[in-house]
């Protein structure tokens, strides 16, 4: 019998295999960055251990650090302590580091991708559970904790017990005005936030397919939304002009071996997939959250749903929580939410292409008065590229900030903060209870839906900007 | 890290399904760089509600938590069972985790025992009713007691072994150092490296 994608990935990377144990993998690439592996150091040193492979591992700092004032000491000195350790870290054990102020630092999921370094059939982790970002290129790419952090920095291995596989397949074109969030968001409204468990997702079909690389990434940041630990897109020849020339993408021969080996990376005909759904883009509208799990979306046309129309208790208590915590009423038309904040940014939407369709909408126009727009490029290049096409000046007209690189509001561990009962429309990836912080609502959105809303004050769509 | 064999202690309902890890320890918290000392930070804004069962003086001594499905989704972040054991927890009962909370209480010592959703209605029922009830979780038998109930669990196979001999993950795959020496000279030479 044939095999999935996932599979022939796994395969590859068997280093050990025993029966009643879980598989050894050896693990290609291990971003890090400063929250999730100063203990992970610090275990390293208590057992006297060093990192195996400083070759395969690379550290960015992103979640803590401030996007304004860059060039100063991190004002917060929490942050800045933990900033410190990393680097100190990165110091004693020998390995690359991306600094604030460095060219390439930015958030992790998109630093890896943008140097080529995320390539076909590679086994990628970071203590980050969006790392399901790099499956876009057909690797087989997951969330660690801080502990398997410290496995794979000493061992450059991970045990693993196989996952299994579901194949979602997305049938049909995007109507005009909706994004790879609008699809990945409808995906989990369908299998709900825990539908993915325990599954690698694969993602098919002629609607995937037609996306940019941007787009796909856009998709598999969200697999773990779903509760799957990873998504994958098989490459092609997006994912092939994507990486060619990029800094750490094969060169002369290799590239040749390499892309011969890429090809072999698809499902084959007569594998199984132990779960398989099927969605049509073609009536994809926009699609945005109401309560305060992923999971809990709607189209942009619908209204708040009445939590009586869950005819499962679990979720209709979930419902009823995320009503009075988002403060909305069943039956209000998603349409005629307003908002005070707009968040453009994170490893969801913080790359070039998303800065750009947003910029589209908000050329020549304004953000309402009643609205902060805050917009931050995924990493210094992004910036850099933005610069380059005048993107920053168009934010800045409309009365959006412009920022630098980071996580920023997506988790809200610098500075940019949602204050108590403050609502925004982000197109960040989560929208549980404080995330973006305390007291904080949050309606997770795509970055059309994210400029659209910005100029009316309320959720809106590109084509109701005269 | 310590053998588990079994414990018996008191429990805590808390009736949510989906608590996310960011519920569990918010990211204000995780600016820290011990890997102790979390337990002020658990349920951070839950237990600003004086109502919040952790806040009721007669589940201050649980030490199992019982809740809803889809514990521990979200972030990574390993903190959340830091957490969560800091605070005095032994073991979580629930119908669903998800992966990589599950995960990371295995490498920590936490064990997350699966029950169905039926046998935690029953337990929250029990706990609610006389919050000194005492649970056995037996992770021999894979087997949960609470009053007349008993229940089997289920926790994967490798788990259960390595938290009952108290294993050090690392240890166990340098055991097979010479394998990953083998495999890392048959890589081909177009994969990336970072420097
Ligand atoms: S942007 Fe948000 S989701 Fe992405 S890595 Fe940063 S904090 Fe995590």
């Amino acid at each position: 019998m044939g095999k999935t994608l996932a599979e022939k990935v796994w395969d590859a990377h068997v280093v050990h295999q025993a029966s009643g144990e879980p598989d050894l993998l050896f693990i290609d690439l291990h971003l890090v960055h400063e929250v999730t592996s100063p203990q992970a150091f610090d275990g390293l040193r208590a057992a006297n251990r060093k990192v195996r492979r400083p070759d395969l591992t690379l550290l960015t700092e992103d979640h803590n650090v401030p996007t304004q004032d860059i060039d100063k000491p991190i004002a917060d000195l929490v942050s800045r302590a933990q900033v410190d350790a990393l680097r100190n870290n990165a110091k004693e054990f020998g390995l690359k580091i991306f600094s604030l102020g460095n060219i390439d630092q930015g958030i992790v999921h998109v630093v890896g991708p943008q140097l080529g370094l995320t390539q076909p059939g590679m086994t990628v982790v970071c203590g980050d559970s969006h790392t399901s970002t790099h499956g876009a290129f057909g690797a087989l790419a997951f969330g660690i904790g801080t502990s398997e952090v410290e496995h794979v920095l000493a061992t450059q291995t991970l045990p693993l017990k196989p996952f299994k596989t579901m194949a979602i397949t997305v049938n049909g074109k995007l109507p005009q005005g909706s994004t790879a969030k609008d699809i990945i968001l409808a995906v989990i409204a369908k299998i709900s936030t825990g539908g993915g468990q325990g599954y690698v997702l694969e993602y098919r079909g002629e609607a995937i397919r037609s996306l940019s690389m941007e787009g796909r990434m856009t998709i598999c940041n969200m697999s773990i939304e779903a509760g799957a630990r990873a998504g994958m897109i098989a490459p092609d020849e997006t994912t092939f002009e994507y990486l060619k020339g990029r800094d750490h993408a094969p060169k002369g021969k290799d590239w040749d071996d390499a892309v011969a080996y890429w090809k072999t990376l698809k499902t084959d005909d007569d594998a199984k997939f132990d779960a398989e759904v099927i969605i049509d883009a073609n009536s994809l509208t926009a699609f945005v959250t109401w309560g305060t799990n992923p999971g809990q979306g709607v189209s942009i046309d619908d209204v708040v749903p009445d939590p009586n129309s869950f005819t499962n208790p679990t979720e209709k208590s979930a419902a009823e929580r995320a009503l009075v915590y988002m403060d909305l009423k069943s039956g209000t038309k998603m349409r005629d939410i307003k908002v005070d904040t707009v968040f453009l940014g994170s490893c969801t939407n913080g790359r070039i292409e998303d800065l750009r369709a947003a910029a589209a909408i908000l050329k020549g126009k304004k953000v309402a008065s009643s609205v902060r727009m805050m917009v931050v490029p995924g990493s210094a290049k992004v910036a850099i590229q933005a610069e380059h096409e005048g993107l920053p000046a168009i934010f800045k007209e409309a009365g959006a900030d412009w920022r630098s690189a980071g996580c920023s509001m997506c988790l809200g561990m610098n500075p940019d903060k949602l204050k108590p009962g403050e609502r925004a429309a982000s197109t960040s990836n989560r929208n549980f209870e404080g995330r973006q912080g305390p007291g904080g609502r949050t309606h997770l959105v795509s970055p059309l839906v994210a400029a659209a809303t910005a100029i009316t004050g309320h959720l809106s769509t590109p084509d109701e900007i005269k | 890290m310590d053998k588990f064999l079994t414990h018996t202690g008191s429990a805590l309902p808390l009736r949510r399904s989906n608590v996310d890890t960011d519920q569990i320890i918010p990211a204000e918290y995780l600016k820290r760089i011990t890997r102790h000392g979390f337990e002020d930070a658990l349920f951070k804004a839950w237990r600003e509600d004086p109502n919040f069962v952790l806040n009721k003086p007669e589940y201050k001594d649980a030490t199992i938590l019982v809740a809803g499905p889809e514990f521990g989704t979200g972030s990574s972040r390993e903190h959340a069972v830091w957490a969560l054991m800091d605070y005095g927890f032994k073991v979580v009962l629930s119908s669903r985790y998800a992966d990589i909370f599950r995960g990371n209480s295995g490498k920590a010592g936490l064990v997350t025992a699966e029950v169905s959703q039926d046998v935690i209605e029953k337990i929250w029922a029990l706990i609610e009713k006389d919050s000194n009830t005492q649970i056995t979780v037996d992770l021999d038998k894979r087997q949960v007691k609470a009053g007349d109930l008993v229940a089997d669990f289920q926790i994967d196979d490798y788990v259960r072994w390595r938290l009952m001999e108290g294993l050090d993950d690392i240890g166990l795959t340098l055991r097979n150092e010479s394998k990953i020496t083998e495999f890392e000279k048959s890589r081909p030479s177009y994969k990336p490296q970072t420097v």
